[in-house]
Order: structure tokens, then sequence, then C-alpha cells
């Protein structure tokens, strides 16, 4: 079963490359030769048994396990078929965690890759003292996820907190940042924004900085503002890279889970039970392994539905 | 549109010096070609009359208005660059369009400017293409519809023609030359190639050590160089620079390269020692035995109606000589070198010594 892939896609490149001669044939004479096959497995083999104990086994397992009823140490006992999907698909609950989850993910995704953006924009002048501000800009970077949940468990503090305080000084109403389901959920997005933000800036600024000096010039000379610079040359330019980040920032926004156990466990109300907090709950706390599998394939085809989508559309708008 | 260029000078952090004291004219629909070796501050001279880089000192005029101030886009110019600047992005129309949308001109003034600047360069037919679908030459050709099409009057180009191959720059520097003279552009000229400044100029900037060392027209500067950088930098092979002296019997005679040549001047030779510069066509040589001799070859080049012979004087100076049509003279063979009636004077200094009479040698 792993045979055929592995032999096919290391021949057939070599195989259809027939413009040339004497290496060519002689390489694929190579991997047709009984002795050096065993060696080409030899060599595979460390990566295909990683892969196939770590990727492949769980993968399938899932989706075995999906398809029945587990008993609470995730034996499977009776066989379902697509009934766990169908529980899912109708279940309310799971639909709201997919709704949050969507708000989630979308409003991270357009809001990292905006404020990203700007700040590069911001920090690719060259001015004096500008290094200090990139060191600041990128500084999440190297903060992890139980550290900036604290940090912002802090600043959301509905007594001590910073927010808190500014509010009464402002007399604003104090808002109930983690305990109110909607402000939870804009608590939820704000750090994870400010987590990804580091990278994010990094990648687009680094983008930024090789985009020609000249186009720049050339524009400045016929008489483009810098407004016009930033639409019209920058991000037309560094659109590879802002499509990779989108995507990445997505697929991560998919995968939240730290900061919601940390921040949230799911709360209140639900209001920002994510899909894979969902999935660990099920599994870790009710011991519904079945739909817990079931939860993990339907994320898998989310996601790749949603990166799928993000290349048919931003991939004609992006210029290699 | 003239162009005015008041003791310029510019410095990066007071300190490193790039251009001192720099002053020129450029008048109207004139075709100015400042040229120097890499390094000498040609290119930041361009960009300083851009406006891209700020002047330290002196003053920039544009019809004689300062503009030392003033934005690059106040400034009414185009400016074509070494890497064409064109945006990989868009369509070469599109690219020619760029600066006449950034300034939101109207749909169909735009249309026609583009399709007019298109029609130029002969690029019509790939107006739909991006950049990178397109040859070197073409690419070039973009940029120039670019500057065409923003129909101001100064166009700067900093070495346009550096990244093409010699055919193509050969080629190109006809079509750059016919477009100026065509819609008659105030065109300033950046460039390390001394065929495209005498080819093309009507007037040169010769700069090098971040001085000027010379404005002329190209055959004056050819002929007149003001120091041996001008008079080393222009044609080839390379002028020779031979050291002479003042013969102490006869002050008309000169002894060239210790003593392997003697010329007689028409006058007093004004200093006692001092340099000539002789032009490669400007030296015979002929064959003779090894008493009678001078010099011995080292090799020759053939160059088809012409021959570069290369040699040793005695005294060890190397001499570069062009002899029409073939010769066939084998290394370390000795011959004769004799000084034609063309020559240049320097000072120990490398400052050109004029003499009363042009004519300046008794054959």
């Amino acid at each position: 079963m792993l045979k055929s892939p592995a032999t096919h896609s290391s021949t057939t490149p070599l195989a259809s490359n027939d413009e040339t001669s004497k290496a060519t044939k002689s390489r694929s004479d190579f991997w047709l030769n009984a002795k050096d096959k065993y060696y080409a497995w030899i060599f595979l083999g460390p990566s295909l048994l990683i892969l196939g104990v770590f990727i492949f086994y769980p993968m399938l397992k899932t989706l075995y396990l999906s398809l029945f009823l587990t008993n609470t140490v995730g034996k499977p006992t009776v066989f379902v078929g697509l009934a766990n999907y169908i529980n899912l698909l109708t279940s309310a609950d799971y639909l709201n965690s997919l709704a949050v989850t969507m708000v989630y993910v979308l409003a991270v995704t357009a809001i990292t890759i905006v404020l990203g953006l700007v700040l590069a924009n911001f920090a690719s002048k060259q001015l004096a003292g500008i290094g200090i501000f990139r060191t600041l800009f990128s500084a999440t970077m190297g903060v992890s996820v139980s550290v900036a949940a604290i940090f912002w468990l802090f600043i959301f503090n509905p007594s001590t907190g910073f927010l808190s305080l500014v509010s009464t000084w402002l007399h604003l109403p104090q808002i109930g940042w983690l305990t109110d389901p909607t402000w939870a959920m804009v608590a939820v997005i704000i750090t994870t924004v400010w987590m990804n933000l580091g990278f994010t800036f990094l990648i687009l600024l680094g983008a930024m900085q090789s985009v020609p000096t000249t186009l720049y010039e050339a524009a400045s000379i016929e008489g483009a503002t810098p407004r016009y610079q930033l639409f019209h040359i920058t991000i037309p330019m560094i659109s590879p890279t802002l499509f990779f980040v989108s995507i990445i920032t997505l697929i991560e926004g998919f995968k939240s889970f730290g900061l919601i156990d940390l921040m949230t466990k799911g709360g209140p109300t639900n209001a920002t039970n994510m899909l894979v907090y969902r999935i660990y709950k099920d599994a870790f706390y009710s011991g519904n392994y079945a739909q817990a599998s079931a939860e993990s394939l339907i994320l898998t085809v989310i996601i790749a539905i949603f990166t799928l989508i993000q290349f048919k559309v931003l991939e004609k708008r992006v210029n290699y | 549109m003239s162009i005015s260029l008041r003791n310029v000078r510019k410095d990066y952090d007071s300190q490193t010096e790039v251009l001192k004291d720099v002053s020129a004219d450029v008048q109207t629909g004139e075709f100015f070609v400042i040229v120097g070796p890499s390094g000498c501050g040609k290119s930041t001279l361009l960009r300083m009359i851009a406006g891209l880089t700020p002047i330290t000192d002196g003053d920039v005029l544009i019809n004689d208005k300062v503009v030392n101030d003033l934005p690059p886009k106040a400034r009414k110019l185009t400016m074509v660059f070494q890497n064409y600047a064109l945006y990989p992005f868009q369509t070469v129309w599109d690219n020619v369009a760029f600066g006449l949308k950034a300034r939101k001109l109207n749909q169909s003034d735009i249309q026609h400017r583009v399709d007019h600047a298109l029609e130029m360069v002969n690029l019509t037919e790939f107006s739909k293409r991006k950049p990178r679908e397109l040859s070197g030459g073409q690419r070039q050709r973009v940029a120039l519809a670019r500057a065409v099409a923003s129909d101001a009057e100064i166009c700067l180009m900093d070495e346009p023609l550096s990244n093409l191959d010699a055919q193509l720059r050969i080629k190109m520097r006809q079509e750059i030359y016919n477009l100026q003279r065509k819609l008659g552009l105030t065109l300033i000229y950046v460039t390390h190639d001394q065929v495209e400044a005498m080819t093309m100029a009507d007037h040169i900037m010769v700069l090098n050590d971040q001085h000027v060392q010379q404005i002329g027209t190209p055959s004056d500067i050819y002929q007149h160089p003001a120091n041996e950088f001008v008079a080393q930098f222009f044609g080839t092979p390379q002028i020779n620079i031979l050291p002479a002296k003042r013969s102490s019997e006869n002050d008309h005679l000169l002894t060239i390269a210790s003593d392997d040549i003697e010329i007689a001047l028409n006058e007093a030779v004004p200093v006692a020692e001092l340099r000539v510069g002789v032009r490669p066509d400007q030296l015979r040589v002929s064959r003779t035995d090894s008493v009678e001799s001078n010099a011995v070859v080292k090799n020759t080049e053939f160059l088809g109606d012409e021959t570069i012979v290369y040699a040793t004087l005695n005294s060890g100076d190397n001499i570069r000589a062009v002899i029409s049509g073939q010769v066939s003279f084998r290394a370390y063979e000795p011959i004769k070198v004799t000084i034609g009636s063309n020559l240049l004077f320097f000072n120990n200094q490398g400052q050109r010594i004029a003499l009363s009479k042009e004519e300046v040698v008794h054959a």
C-alpha cells in the first residue's frame, strides 16, 4: 500500500525526463535494479516509519473510530456508520461551536493581516531608531501561549486589571471581559491577534524590504502619493507573502486550543467553545472518543476547504 | 526647460564627501551626458537633480527657479532607471499608465497618451504582456515609453543601457538619441561608458574623484582634454602618457621616455619636466634591426581594418599603437617607434599645458 506512491514519485520524474541521455538513463536503471531498490527502501524507511506511526496511523484510526460507538477507554463497540456525523451536524451545540470558530478565525486572520501590514509599513521606513520598533513589534514571537494568556488575564481582570482601571478612571461602564459572552470572544480575539502579530509583522516586513526601492522612486517622481504607492506597489509586490501569512494565520486560528483552555475554557455559555477545544473536552472529559474523532475529521475537511478557497480566490490576485 | 547646478556639494554624515563644487548649465533640448568611472558620484548627482537625494550645499535650478526643497513630483521630470523599475504584476500598458493614473488624469487622456507612447517605442503589439515576458531591450523601451507618456520636458537616465548586451546597446543608443531629438527633451544621461557619451552627447560632463574634470562637446573633450584623467578616459585604445624632459642644449627639443624618442617643438618647451600624451593612432611603428630599435613588441591584436601593437620602450614604458591594416610583428621583435604630429602636454600635476601653436612638432 505504501509501496506504490513511494516508487512512483521517485521514478516518474526521471522516466519522463527523456530529453537526455546517458545520465538520465543510467539513473532510471538504478531505480529499476532490484538490488538498488533495496537501498532505496532503507533510505526511505525512517521517514516512512515516522510518518506512518505519527501521521498515517492516527489519521486512519480516527476515521475508523468515527464510524463506531466507543466505550470509556476508547475501544470501538458498535458500528454506526455516519451516525456520529449526522448527530453532530444536527446538534445546535456543535453548530454553535462551528459558528464561533468561524467568527474567531475570520476576525483573527483579518485583524492580524491588517495590523501586521500597518506596522510593517511603518517599520519599513528608514528612520532613526527604527530598529527598536522593529524589535518591539516582533517581540510577541518569543512569547509562549501560556505567558500570553496569563499576561492578558491580568489585563482583563475585572477588579485589578488595567482595562478595568482605565474604565473606572474614564467613568465608563465596566466590561466583563471574560464573563460576558460577546466580550469574551473579543478578549480571545485580541489576545490571539497580539500573539500572531509578531510573526506576521516580521514576515511582512521582510517582504516589504525586498521590494526594489527604484519602484518607489520611479513612482514618487511620477507623482504617486505614499498611500497610492502602498496600495499599488507594496501590496501587489508582497501579495505572495500576504497569501502565505493569511493561510498560516487561518490554519493556526482553527487549531487554537491553549489560549482558550487557559483563558475561558470554552465559556461563558460556550461562547468561545472552539472546535479543537470541543474535541479535547469530548474526548478527554466526556470520554466520547467516537464523536471527538468525527469532529476531528470535520475540522480537517473545513481547513482543507478554506485552504482550497484561498488558493482559488487569491491565486488570481497573487503575483509570483 | 533648462537645468543649472550651482556649486552643488554632497556629503554623507558631514564626513564622506561624494561631490564637491559641481556647477553646470544644461540648455533646453540638450542631450547632456554625465560620465565617469564607478563611484565618482554621477548617479548621486542625477538623483539630486531628481530630488531623490537631498543636496548638502549649493543650488539646483530648473528653469531658473531654485528647486532644492521641491519633492520629486513637483520638479516635472521623468527618470529611467538602470533596472527599468517596471512593475512586474502589471501589463506593459498599465506600467506606462502608472504615473498618469497616480496623478488621476482622465481616462481618455491616459488612453491617448499611453497608446501614443507605446507607438513611439514600437511596443503597441506588446501592450498586454507582463514585463517578464519581454526581452531586455523591450523592457528598456517600456521604461522609455513611460518617460514619453509623462509629457515632462526633462528626462533623467541612470545608466539605462548597462543591463543590455553589446549589440542591443548600440541599437537602443540610437533609439534613445532619436527619441530625444524627436521630442525635444532636455535629457541628462548618466553612464560609465565613454562610447555612449561620445556618440550621443551635445555636452559631456566628466566626473572623477568627487570633482568635475571637464565640461565640453565630445570633440572638445577628445581633442583638448583638461587633464590626464580625461585624456585617458576617452578613446580606445587608451592614450599613451609618457614622461618627457626639455633638452638641456636646445629648449625646443623634447626627449620622451628617457631618450627613446626625441622631438622638436615649434616653440620653447615651457617646463623642464612634463608628460606627453600621444593617441595610439599618432604613433608610427616600423621594423628595424636591434641597434636602431627603441622598443620591443609584446603582442598584437588584429581587429580587421587595423591592428593594435602593444610594445615596451627601452625605458620600460608600455605603449599602444594603432596601425592600419594587418601587420605581422612577432613578440620580442625589435621595432622603431616614432611620434606623429598631434600631441598633448601635461604638467606633473596632470593638468594640460596648452601651447600657443596647435601643430607642435617638426616631423
